[in-house]
């Protein structure tokens, strides 16, 4: 689905991401993690071109997205994204931040859009903010109205930068909640987060970046138990 | 002294008729103004070092000599230079649209670039190209911000339309002026003028206000 191929990220003198490689398979749900600054976000963000890369190549189902002439508005519609801090667009109302780019971009019919907006703010259990604005919600609602509104474009990659660290601790299981239910969906997910636990229970795999390298990729089970490299064992040690 | 408005009292339904040639100059330049300012401020932001370089060079020329040698420039000079007989209608909103646009052009690019960068990656990211993006996303939310600034050009241009008034616009200043010479009296017709220019300006102030609560359901 996804297939990263030895990229280079610099900014200025600073770099970021020094050569990694890895692939993400349909259906797979991939935890990204690492010490602060070890570039996962910049990963994340090169995957729908956020990020240029400075070197190397991206495919996304077979399309490298690094070419200048790939149409990215077109994969991107693909590829849906969930930030930090949510990002909603605080003129529309909650309703309208879902149905915008499905109407906008896809080309749906407003009935169409709005049908299928109610049913996924069903899903996260906000039907009844549908008509208020975002600034009306609290930080977990945000997220989980942010991550409807992706998925309202029918992705079928979901990548999460960081979802909750922005959140009040009370309001992480809610968002994590929607996160667990979805990747059951059977959705491709990439996720770049700090919570040790819900990477452990719902990933497949996990990624282990130091210093804008692929230090370890494993499944949970293995990685947190005995992790191989040594950098990953320290990170363990102060973050478990 | 002696103040006899019962003087003027005759000419005054002449007088108020200029509110309607006063608020066609301020109305068309404010609107074309305005499109032209968007049009500069995406110039200004395109990253396209030619236009970038017209943009700022023309901003600092609109904005660095007197408004009324631009108006007298363009009602005078066209003729000469283009062979046009212009109308003072057509110089007066044409150099009002060309001033204002400067100055609203750098309104409106830091308007744009107050807008949060998250906006524009979670459009990006939904797959709205550019130009739909800063149509629908970030140039609603950044004249939310630069509304008050924008009321102020309006005004703004309001008070400065009276310029036309050089050329033979028969604004309200004009009308103002020829009672005043006809009758030899300028103090009552001029104070006249005055209070309905503040009076205009006052009732936009009111509306912008009221605009403005609109546009903060959101908050």
């Amino acid at each position: 689905m996804i297939k990263v191929d030895d990229i280079h990220k610099s900014f200025g003198q600073l770099h970021v991401l020094k050569g990694i490689s890895t692939e993400i398979g349909k259906g797979d749900v991939v935890a990204i993690i690492g010490p602060s600054g070890s570039g996962k976000s910049t990963l994340l963000r090169c995957m729908n071109l956020l990020e240029r890369p400075t070197k190397g190549k991206i495919y996304i189902k077979g399309q490298d997205i690094t070419d200048r002439k790939t149409d990215i508005s077109r994969i991107r519609q693909q590829v849906g994204m969930v930030f930090q801090h949510f990002h909603l667009f605080p003129h529309m109302t909650v309703l309208d931040n879902l149905t915008y780019a499905p109407i906008r971009v896809k080309g749906l019919s407003k009935q169409a859009a709005r049908a299928k907006g109610m049913e996924l703010l069903k899903r996260v259990g906000l039907s009844e903010k549908a008509d208020s604005y975002p600034s009306r919600l609290s930080g977990g609602q945000k997220q989980r109205v942010a991550i409807a509104r992706s998925l309202a474009m029918e992705p079928e990659i979901m990548l999460f930068d960081e979802p909750t660290s922005a959140l009040d601790p009370e309001m992480v299981k809610e968002v994590l909640d929607v996160m667990k239910s979805l990747a059951h969906t059977g959705i491709t997910m990439a996720i770049v987060t700090h919570e040790m636990g819900f990477a452990r229970e719902v990933a497949d795999r996990i990624l282990f970046l130091d210093e804008g390298r692929l230090m370890d990729e494993a499944p949970p089970a293995e990685f947190f138990s005995k992790p191989k490299s040594e950098r990953a064992q320290q990170f363990l040690e102060k973050v478990l | 002294m002696n103040l006899d408005f019962g003087q003027i009292a005759p000419s005054i339904p002449y007088i108020a008729n200029g509110i309607w040639v006063t608020l066609q100059f301020t109305l068309l330049a404010t609107v074309l103004g305005f499109l032209w300012g968007i049009i500069l401020a995406m110039i200004k932001i395109s990253g396209i070092k030619l236009l970038q370089g017209f943009a700022v060079v023309y901003t600092s020329i609109f904005r660095g000599t007197p408004l009324i040698v631009q108006i007298a420039l363009i009602y005078f000079a066209t003729p000469q230079v283009f062979g046009y007989n212009i109308s003072a209608l057509e110089a007066g909103v044409l150099t009002l649209t060309l001033n204002s646009g400067a100055y609203i052009s750098e309104t409106i690019r830091a308007g744009i670039q107050a807008v949060d960068k998250g906006q524009r990656e979670a459009a990006l990211s939904l797959g709205v190209p550019r130009g739909r993006m800063m149509l629908d996303i970030i140039l609603p939310q950044a004249f939310k911000n630069i509304l008050p600034a924008l009321v102020n050009e309006s005004i703004a241009l309001l008070k400065e339309s009276a310029l036309v008034s050089t050329i033979g616009a028969a604004d309200l200043l004009r009308r103002a002026m020829i009672v005043g010479a006809e009758k030899y009296i300028y103090f009552e017709p001029l104070i006249f003028v005055a209070a309905i220019y503040y009076l205009m300006v006052m009732l936009l102030t009111g509306a912008a206000r009221l605009l403005e609560r609109r546009l903060r359901r959101s908050d």
